[in-house]
């Protein structure tokens, strides 16, 4: 157990390792095991996009700032989303709904990969590129989230659709009062997932913006390796890679908190 | 509190000739004030019925009116009237007092006012301890006391109650059905209360309703219900045990079963074929009874004893005082019974038959 979780956190411990000395100190043969005294320094010119000679020196800290708003967006906007289309599809009798469903089901299967060609020739031709709005909004869809919304939707004993019937309340009521509430450790779950999903986006991104002002810090981590052999700066780029492990994690540390309550008292 | 009026009420589920109906034209008038239980086995049509009341379920044909007001096309909220469900419905993420307040929320009743209504609802159940609890800290008989809070609160013409003891345990049950009948005493506001146990009927009901396959069999108070029963299938229905049924041929003063002749102590309302009704604790074993009983089992249930047998070849059952000493396995012992406890129903349609 304990040399797997070696296995697992050792990378982890060279890249912040690495963040903290010279480039030079890590060019050399057998690299430092041990925090080197540049980490300020390190840090600052990352965040400030003083990087130097890199392919790419934008400031990280622009890219910080692309990345939490794309996710934000992504996260917020999808949950938004499939928890407004569970809701008409469990609650809402209309044409077609069966087949609504399963129109939605089949996106599940067809990974962004496939689409991306035709999605990026209507965000092109709409004006979109390199803006937060196309970073976001083709992403923002989202059929799992939906399905499982629907499903905890349906688990809802259909007495309390009743009770809240006889009590007056209307379709938005219910959902905003009762659903909402009820649905809050599924909200919580999916914010993680959605959150971490949004940030780690690389392929899109990359497609979809051209301006350095616009790369989320994913993408900028990319950029700022050279390509070439000589150029990389390994401690700035370890540097960017630590700071864009940061906001995940936080998001994971936070939200653990609603995740144990929702466990411990299981309502519904 | 309003009178409630059933006419011709019809419920079918589907279109055209594919349609399920499940009531077959219920027709009942319901006096302001009055306390009906709706009684039948599953699957009669009882719990449509009320969430048709209700404004659950769409009406398919006739009319319901609350209060003099035809209620067809009302919304359930807008109809004055409060339901309590079988599993009680609470709403989980809610405090007791949100849970009681909340249709009076929505109603933008003024904050003080829902103060005062859901403290006094509290105080009449013994909630106050638990305003500040959500309902899952709180034990089934307290859970079923906020759905009756929450029905109180809102003040309304009528309280449908949907089985709302069956999740209690016996001893509970009791408790609550009597708690019930006090709030009722209370507050006389008209109740219609489905169950499908006939002791919660008797004991609940100033007049019941006793339902059977989407149709109404009898409409009565529970002495009517219980010394007159107007169908075969209500006698089976009302009464623990259940009224003992002897289906044969009535000729005067005799009637014949499986081959044996019994005399009766009066004649038939009429010859010919006939189910003759008997109640488990209206004969008692006499030595100078008329019919044999060949005795099976005994059982004993404290005050009295259950003594099961066989009467011309049909299963008998007999309720005789544990006090006196029970008969012989095996043993055929004589029974008697009043001329007037015996009930006659029509072999076909299973209609009562009066002389």
């Amino acid at each position: 157990m304990v040399l797997g979780l070696l296995i697992v956190a050792f990378p982890l411990y060279l890249a912040l390792i690495a963040s903290t000395h010279t480039a030079q100190a890590i060019a050399q043969a057998p690299m430092p095991m041990l925090p080197g005294g540049h980490m300020l320094e390190n840090y600052a010119a990352v965040l400030g996009g003083s990087g130097g000679s890199g392919a790419s020196n934008a400031p990280v800290g622009r890219m910080m700032w692309v990345s939490l708003v794309t996710a934000m967006a992504i996260t917020v906007g999808k949950i938004a989303v499939s928890l407004l289309s569970a809701f008409a599809l469990v609650y809402f009798r209309f044409p077609l709904r069966g087949l609504v469903f399963w129109a939605i089901f089949v996106t599940l299967m067809l990974p962004v990969e496939v689409r991306i060609a035709p999605t990026y020739q209507v965000v092109a031709d709409l004006g979109l590129l390199n803006s937060y709005a196309g970073l976001t909004v083709p992403l923002i869809a989202s059929a799992t989230a939906t399905f499982l919304f629907r499903q905890f939707f349906l688990t809802v004993p259909d007495e309390l659709v009743e009770a809240a019937r006889m009590d007056g309340a209307g379709p938005m009521r219910f959902f905003f009062d009762i659903l909402l509430p009820l649905s809050k450790t599924s909200i919580a779950a999916l914010f993680v997932i959605q959150f971490i999903y949004g940030w780690n986006q690389y392929l899109w991104p990359l497609l979809a913006t051209t301006s350095e002002d616009m790369y989320p810090v994913v993408v900028g981590i990319r950029r700022m390796m050279a390509g070439g052999d000589s150029g990389n700066q390994w401690n700035l780029v370890m540097a960017t890679a630590v700071l864009a492990m940061l906001p995940p994690t936080l998001v994971v540390v936070l939200m653990q908190r609603w995740f144990v309550k929702g466990l411990v008292d299981t309502e519904k | 509190m309003a009178a409630i009026s059933l006419q011709n009420i019809v419920k079918r589920y589907g279109h055209g000739a594919k349609a399920n109906q499940v009531l077959h034209g219920i027709s009942a008038d319901i006096a302001d004030g009055e306390f009906i239980v709706i009684v039948g086995p599953s699957g009669c049509g009882k719990s449509t019925l009320l969430r048709m009341v209700a404004g659950l379920e769409e009406v398919s044909e006739g009319q319901i009116s609350i209060g003099g007001r035809v209620v067809n096309d009302v919304e359930p909220a807008d109809r004055d009237i409060a339901m309590v469900f079988q599993n009680y419905a609470l709403y989980p993420h809610m405090s007791v007092f949100d849970n009681m307040a909340y249709g009076l929320k929505i109603a933008k009743v003024p904050k003080a006012e829902i103060e005062q209504r859901v403290h006094k609802a509290a105080g009449i159940l013994e909630l106050e301890p638990f305003l500040q609890r959500t309902p899952r800290q709180l034990s089934g008989g307290q859970r079923q006391r906020v759905a009756m809070g929450r029905a109180i609160v809102r003040q309304p013409q009528a309280f449908l109650f949907d089985e709302p003891l069956s999740n209690l345990d016996a001893k509970l049950r009791a408790q609550t059905r009597l708690e019930i009948q006090k709030l009722h005493r209370e507050l006389g506001v008209t109740s219609l209360f489905v169950t499908h146990d006939q002791v919660e009927a008797m004991t609940l009901a100033q007049r019941m309703i006793v339902m059977n396959a989407g149709r109404v069999e009898q409409m009565g108070t529970p002495e009517q219900v219980y010394g007159k029963p107007a169908s075969s299938f209500v006698a089976s229905f009302i009464g623990s045990p259940p009224m003992n049924l002897l289906s044969g041929q009535a000729s005067g003063a005799s009637f014949t079963i499986g081959g044996q002749t019994l005399a009766l102590p009066a004649a038939a309302p009429r010859d010919g074929a006939l189910v003759l009704g008997l109640r488990p604790e209206h004969c008692q074993i006499s030595a100078d009874g008329l019919w044999p009983l060949a005795v099976e089992t005994v059982e004993m249930l404290g005050a009295e004893r259950l003594v099961h047998g066989r009467l011309g070849g049909a299963l008998f059952t007999v309720r005789i005082d544990a006090t006196l000493v029970p008969p012989q396995l095996g043993q055929t012992v004589k029974l008697s019974a009043a001329p007037a406890q015996l009930h006659w129903f029509d072999n076909s349609t299973g209609q009562r038959v009066d002389a």
